[in-house]
């Protein structure tokens, strides 16, 4: 019980990264992408290559792994955001699904539907973080989802920040402005890609192996409904929702009912959070943040 | 290559491209008047699919093959058409409608859980494993010129020849194609002339998951039934319309012969490997996106303030 728990909170903890990075895509941008799947198989990959092939330590293949994602969001960024935000939906849609075939299929890199076994534990100064032990694991994956909330958190009140919400308000207005609309989407593209990537390294060192099943497309609805659940433009929420669906996604476990709870029960119940909040709720649990620029005095 | 393996090719994306096009109606109908996309779409194509799967085993029983079981796949591809427009109408009714005046995101957002619950609903219900919709007539291939053309091939294109040509009629002829197109051009303005929005919403709906179901049937003829069919076919069909130009319905006709077209031929003749197949339309949504983001046929629209 406890034991599951942990594993919740592990979880908890990975998917916070993603939702993190959805929710600047999503939440402060106001874009839909529906690709954190893909970013999380690239960066996984990316650590999971890096570690067991050329002997990186698993510390610097964290920002190859970001940067390879980043890298990747701005691939498909840049055609795609300079348009409505629809078509973003579905180039990520499709990019999510490509990045999982290139996976089964580029057999000398990825070693196709086997995955990549044996990946090394992740090493602070000698000390093994030993994933089966999961305390330790634990405190590593939590100070790093509370660096990047730190981080978006001060990103959210930047001119970035300001830039993306004029931009979600109204592209027209915003662009009037002089805000250069597609460069702050891509901007915030990447950024939501990379942290995604982050999370597919911890993801990586975690299990330890990685196999193109676990980069499905439920993933990325996963990360969407904990961003839309706990409260698009907030990113406290975003973890809170990060928490709520890891949760309930091991509820059959937990309670001990996988024998009644069909497989596809959670799933289901993912599709009717995004529709039921959409209709009572849109603004999630916890609301919008409002930023207030008390401090500081007049910008 | 030789002329006689070109028109094999041709005709075997033809085939593919009909499947395309029919699907892709329904995403360029719905994006015309309510101007976002319906992600559910593909998985009406599946539920489309499973109850023409049903209906047809049902009537045929253990009857071999001959005019009955042909009579029993029409049959069935209209049951399947009305459930599917039901379904549809449903769907709109309950996760779209209450949505109109919110943001640009929430009806996507909606559409995306309509589409997970019902795929993972159909997995669910009717199990994981896919299921084979048996063909009703002898599917022995013909020669016709050196070229092999399957009886599914000739229902394909007749299929969707007809039903292309019934709802350009329905769109041009009747009074409530003209509402539809009213409806695209203006909503506010329609609804001042007296046109009943909401029923035309729904009938756009109707028809577009009717459309998914024939096109989900036909399909899986050759790829068989399961529940998460609906997501490959839906992206694809909505590349074709896309391409074609969204909102524009010859548009999404064309681009999905096109972009069946190009998939075999993408296979065939450049060798692109067929585990990589699906990565062609995605290739042709960027491209498309980069040189001529409205589509070939779409209206280049200018936001007014």
């Amino acid at each position: 019980m406890l034991n599951f728990f942990l594993l919740i909170l592990i979880y908890t903890g990975i998917y916070a990264l993603m939702a993190l990075g959805q929710n600047v895509i999503t939440g402060y941008g106001g874009m839909l992408s529906l690709t954190q799947a893909g970013f999380f198989a690239i960066g996984s990959y990316a650590t999971a290559i890096l570690a067991t092939r050329y002997g990186w330590s698993f510390w610097a293949t964290v920002p190859a792994a970001a940067l390879f994602s980043a890298l990747f969001g701005l691939l498909i960024g840049l055609p795609t955001l300079r348009l409505k935000g629809d078509y973003l939906a579905i180039a990520t849609l499709g990019f999510g699904e490509i990045v999982r075939n290139v996976l089964n299929n580029w057999d000398s890199l990825t070693n196709g539907p086997m995955g990549i076994q044996k990946i090394p534990m992740i090493t602070i100064f000698g000390f093994v973080v030993n994933p089966y032990k999961k305390y330790a694991f634990l405190v590593v994956l939590f100070i790093t989802v509370f660096i990047a909330y730190l981080l978006f958190q001060r990103l959210a009140r930047s001119r970035m920040g300001r830039a993306l919400t004029a931009v979600r308000e109204d592209e027209i207005a915003a662009q009037s402005m002089g805000i250069n609309i597609t460069k702050y989407k891509v901007y915030a593209f990447i950024l939501g890609a990379s942290v995604a990537g982050v999370a597919g390294s911890f993801q990586a060192a975690f299990t330890l192996s990685v196999s193109p099943g676990t980069y499905t497309f439920m993933v990325s609805v996963m990360v969407l409904c904990m961003v839309v659940l706990g409260g698009m433009g907030n990113f406290k929420a975003s973890i809170l929702g990060a928490f709520i669906i890891q949760l309930i996604s091991y509820l059959p476990q937990l309670t001990g009912l996988t024998a009644i709870i069909p497989p596809q029960f959670k799933q289901i119940l993912f599709g009717l959070i995004l529709v039921i909040m959409m209709i009572w709720r849109p603004q999630g649990l916890l609301g919008r943040e409002r930023i207030t620029y008390a401090k500081g005095g007049a910008r | 290559m030789g002329v006689a393996e070109f028109f094999q090719h041709l005709m075997n994306g033809l085939t593919l491209g009909g499947i395309y096009a029919l699907i892709a109606l329904g995403y360029t109908m719905v994006y015309g008047i309510l101007k976002f996309i319906n992600f559910a779409h593909g998985d009406v194509l599946m539920a489309g699919a499973f109850i023409g799967l049903f209906v047809f085993d049902w009537l045929r029983g253990s009857a071999a093959l001959g005019v009955w079981t042909i009579i029993a796949f029409f049959l069935a591809m209209l049951v399947s058409m009305g459930l599917s427009a039901l379904l549809g109408m449903f769907i709109e009714r309950v996760a779209y409608k209450p949505l109109r005046q919110a943001t640009r995101l929430a009806p996507l957002l909606s559409a995306i859980g309509v589409s997970f619950i019902l795929s993972n609903g159909a997995a669910w219900a009717f199990g994981t494993r896919s299921r084979k919709f048996n063909y009703p007539f002898d599917n022995t291939p013909i020669t016709i010129a050196q070229v092999v053309i399957t009886p599914h091939q000739i229902l394909i294109l007749a299929v969707s020849l007809v039903m292309m040509i019934s709802l350009r009629l329905f769109v041009n002829r009747t009074r409530m194609g003209k509402a539809m197109r009213a409806t695209s051009l203006d909503q506010p303005t329609a609804m001042l002339m007296g046109i009943n929005v909401n029923k035309v919403i729904s009938m756009t709906f109707a028809i577009g998951s009717a459309l998914a179901a024939v096109g989900g049937i036909l399909i899986a003829l050759d790829f068989k039934v399961y529940a998460s069919m609906g997501t490959m076919t839906g992206l694809k069909a909505f590349v074709a319309a896309v391409v074609g130009g969204i909102g524009n319905i010859s548009g999404a006709m064309f681009g999905g012969i096109l972009l069946g077209i190009l998939e075999t031929f993408g296979v065939a003749i450049f060798g692109i490997p067929t585990g990589l197949k699906d990565t062609i339309a995605f290739g042709v949504l960027i491209l498309i996106l980069l040189i001529r983001p409205e589509g070939l046929f779409g209206k280049v629209e200018k936001e007014k303030v």
